[in-house]
């Protein structure tokens, strides 16, 4: 080689470096205006589901059911906490922002996983944790904002991690805790409490973004003399659950903030005759006010554990050939619920199927969607009783997903699976302790199979035809799944949730497997997608734990199995290899 | 080894001397006395103990338990309570406890008059067991057939207060993981790493107490 030719060569090297290096160097941080929250771009994931309709789509397509092969991992960063990861990495413009359990925020260059920071919240070392997991941040303006398992909500520099402020939520002795990602808009961040098993009285709360003062506070439970109030006798409700555990959706166009809704407490009906308005139901919040403007009651004085706190998700299409603003929730109850929004908040049933199989419910109202009840399905007092689906429900909180191209609902269901539960305990509140009213060695031995007999299939990815109601396919697992969705405009669906550790793509349109990966620990966290200079990338945390680990303790009961998923969270970034 | 006890409860290092076996509110002052008031020598250390004399002798009237022969080692012991009672304290004897039936108590500090209830790291889990089943490590802490175990599981901190008689082990609710208390709580299932912390126990005439040297299992 010439001397000018090496030169020429080093000089070419030099520029390459240095353009490599401005590839993975990030801007300044551009805030997070309602204007974008209400149209996020298709290369950023801005929020817990990627937009306020709680879709858990993402537009882009660059990498797609044709390339999705040659799908390799970019990046992964070890959280260094183990237990249940599931908070999704929420992506502006190149800054990636992941919570892992006790309530910890890291930062992190979205191109190279570089840390940009971490803040860690300091728990109270007497905390009992039931669920210490995190659902992920919201972002706003120039903040990042986390809601704390010792039910404390904060707002962090979005650049610095450092503390703007810190609000107190909840009553953390009455074990008052936070696992959801808040929810941003119009100048207010909105969370719910946790504590459907504390007998914690569930509620909707926002807070003023700048300045961390609380605007209003609606509880779940209908007091006396407010609509719904003789739902409950005497003073049930002050104790009576109807947690708030997962993200609101919110249509800007009314204003209205839909949120879902736990069990009412504690789990036996006898000391609480009525339909307990407003546990197990999807409620219409003004967002300016808090005033409820509408609700659905999904089944009336559960006595099964199904907290129905997925948020429905917004969907203005075709239901059995008619237009309508859409609310639709696979419910824990094992139903796919379809609703009609109005303009109002009032919300209309539409359609209601089972997606799994349910033996408790004996009909539903044709014109109000209202269940009747088998009575010998019902557990409570003096009775053990085998009922269908499991406590965890045909579904639990991970989310359901729509596509907007493919025009399916997809849903992460289990089935097969019952519970039984022993007669009730007579149970008294008391404040910092559990508020169940079953023997504790009955509820955590309560999984049985269906006709007690193994079944070929528990887990099952279904996709779902809105206008027809019917099923377009299905997946289905040898084993039980845990699993947040992701769809794509690339015609691909994302997921986990399995205890072989496995993360898959399939198509989206006919439910093919085209793609997976090894993951270091079980997925049962929300995954995302982004782009940032050009390239398309797909992003989720592995990190088994919380009920995924309870369900397979009473799996490896019923197969006498002792399979342990390995424990770790570690966030993997995955793009197509050149 | 260093106490794993010690680790679990860093941030709150406890004095293995009498009354300060267990965690207590810093603020928690007694009120001056006449006793001290007259002696204006007399420094804060020494006003605490007059106090603490005064007081002793108080309760010692209020709770006929204390009237025994084991009186005097009784106002330095930690006896243990019911963790749910809320007033009327009485101390633990083994035959209040049925077999396998465990229950959550606090410590309970004579000289006090009170439980040391200021936290919920305090709260122990005691349970009556068949002493020929206990490994003997066990068994030699054990008083009456009695065990007693930190009632926070080392997981997450939720109570642990569920015996499985079939499989001989306590459960914590909160994420399934399971303690051999026959053999020193050792894990054989679930999430936690760690042992319960373990307490040796005595008896104090019929009453059930816990030793000056717990947790027993520290150095183990």
């Amino acid at each position: 080689m010439s001397h000018l030719t090496k030169k020429l060569f080093i000089s070419v090297m030099g520029a390459c470096a240095i353009l490599a290096y401005a590839d993975t160097k990030l801007g300044p941080y551009e805030p997070v205006t309602d204007a974008r929250l209400i149209n996020p771009e298709a290369k950023n994931w801005l929020m817990y589901r990627g937009n306020y309709e709680g879709w858990g789509y993402s537009p882009l397509e660059k990498i797609n059911a044709g390339n999705v092969k040659k799908l390799d991992l970019a990046w992964s960063f070890s959280t260094g906490v183990t237990e249940g990861h599931q908070s999704p990495p929420i992506v502006n413009n190149g800054y990636m922002y992941v919570t892992t359990p006790n309530g910890q925020v890291i930062a992190l260059n979205a191109i190279t996983g570089e840390e940009l920071w971490r803040y860690k919240k300091e728990i109270p070392a007497d905390l009992l944790m039931l669920h210490n997991t995190n659902r992920g941040v919201a972002l706003y303006g120039d903040k990042v904002y986390v809601a704390t398992v010792d039910s404390h909500l904060i707002a962090l520099d979005a650049k610095t991690g450092k503390v703007v402020w810190d609000s107190t939520v909840g009553d953390v002795k009455a074990l008052s805790y936070i696992t959801l990602a808040p929810l941003a808009a119009k100048g207010k961040i909105l969370v719910g409490s946790s504590g459907g098993e504390t007998g914690v009285r569930g509620f909707v709360a926002a807070f003023d973004a700048a300045s961390g003062k609380e605007a209003w506070r609606t509880f779940m439970t209908a007091a006396p003399g407010e609509p719904g109030g003789d739902t409950w006798p005497g003073d049930t409700h002050k104790n009576g659950g109807a947690s708030v555990w997962i993200t609101g959706t919110y249509d800007p166009s009314t204003n209205i903030a839909y949120w879902g809704t736990g069990n009412p407490a504690p789990w036996p009906t006898e000391g609480r005759p009525g339909d307990n308005l407003y546990s197990t139901s999807v409620v219409a919040l003004d967002l300016d006010t808090g005033k409820i403007k509408g609700h659905h009651q999904y089944h009336q004085n559960d006595a099964w554990d199904w907290d129905e706190v997925s948020a429905p998700v917004l969907i203005d299409t075709e239901i059995n050939g008619r237009k309508v603003k859409g609310a639709v929730h696979a419910g824990r109850n094992g139903y796919l619920w379809m609703l009609d929004r109005q303009a109002s908040g009032k919300i209309d049933y539409v359609n209601g199927i089972p997606y799994v199989y349910n033996d408790v419910f004996k009909s539903i109202d044709k014109k109000t969607g209202r269940p009747t009840y088998d009575k010998s399905k019902t557990p409570g007092m003096g009775k053990a009783v085998t009922f269908c689906p499991s406590l965890w429900g045909g579904k639990d909180w991970p989310p359901e997903a729509w596509s907007p191209k493919t025009k399916l609902f997809y849903i992460p269901a289990n089935n097969n699976l019952c519970s039984e539960l022993p007669a009730a305990d007579p149970v008294t509140y008391k404040k910092g302790d559990l508020y169940i009213g079953y023997p504790i060695e009955g509820v955590l031995g309560s999984l049985r199979y269906q006709d007690d007999k193994k079944p070929d299939s528990i887990g099952e990815l279904q996709a779902w035809d809105l206008n027809t109601g019917k099923m377009a396919w299905s997946h289905k697992y040898d084993r039980a799944i845990w699993a947040p969705l992701l769809t794509t405009g690339g015609n691909l669906l994302f997921t986990g949730g399995t205890n072989d550790r496995i993360f898959r793509a399939f198509n989206a349109t006919n439910g093919e497997v085209l793609w997976q990966y090894s993951m270091p620990s079980g997925v049962t966290a929300v995954p995302s997608s982004f782009e940032v200079n050009g390239e398309q990338y797909i992003a989720v945390q592995a990190g088994w734990g919380i009920d995924a680990e309870r369900m397979q303790s009473g799996i490896n009961a019923l197969n006498n199995t002792k399979t342990a998923v390995p424990q770790g969270g570690t966030v993997m970034v995955f793009k197509l290899e050149k | 080894m260093y106490s794993e006890f010690r680790i679990l409860y860093s941030q709150h290092l406890l004095s293995q001397s009498n009354s300060s076996l267990f965690m207590t509110h810093h603020n928690r002052t007694l009120s001056p006395c006449s006793a001290c008031a007259s002696n204006h020598g007399c420094t804060d250390t020494e006003r605490r103990q007059l106090l603490g004399s005064a007081a002793a002798v108080g309760l010692l009237s209020s709770f006929p338990f204390l009237a025994s022969n084991a009186q005097e080692d009784s106002k330095n012991s930690m006896l243990l309570v019911d963790a749910n009672a809320e007033s009327d304290f009485k101390p633990l004897r083994p035959s209040d406890l049925a077999l396998g039936k465990p229950l959550l108590v606090f410590p309970f500090d004579v000289k006090a008059g009170a439980p040391k209830n200021e936290t919920r790291a305090n709260k122990l889990v005691v349970i009556r067991l068949p002493e020929d089943q206990m490994e003997a490590t066990t068994r030699g802490r054990s008083a009456g057939g009695v065990l007693a175990y930190s009632a926070l599981c080392t997981h997450q901190a939720c109570d642990v207060k569920t015996w499985i008689a079939k499989e001989k082990v306590l459960v914590c609710f909160c994420h399934a993981s399971k303690f051999d208390l026959l053999d020193g709580a050792k894990v054989v299932d679930g999430p936690a790493s760690r042992p319960l912390p373990g307490f040796s126990l005595k008896l104090e005439g019929e009453f059930l107490a816990i030793t000056p040297s717990s947790p027993a299992n520290q150095s183990s």
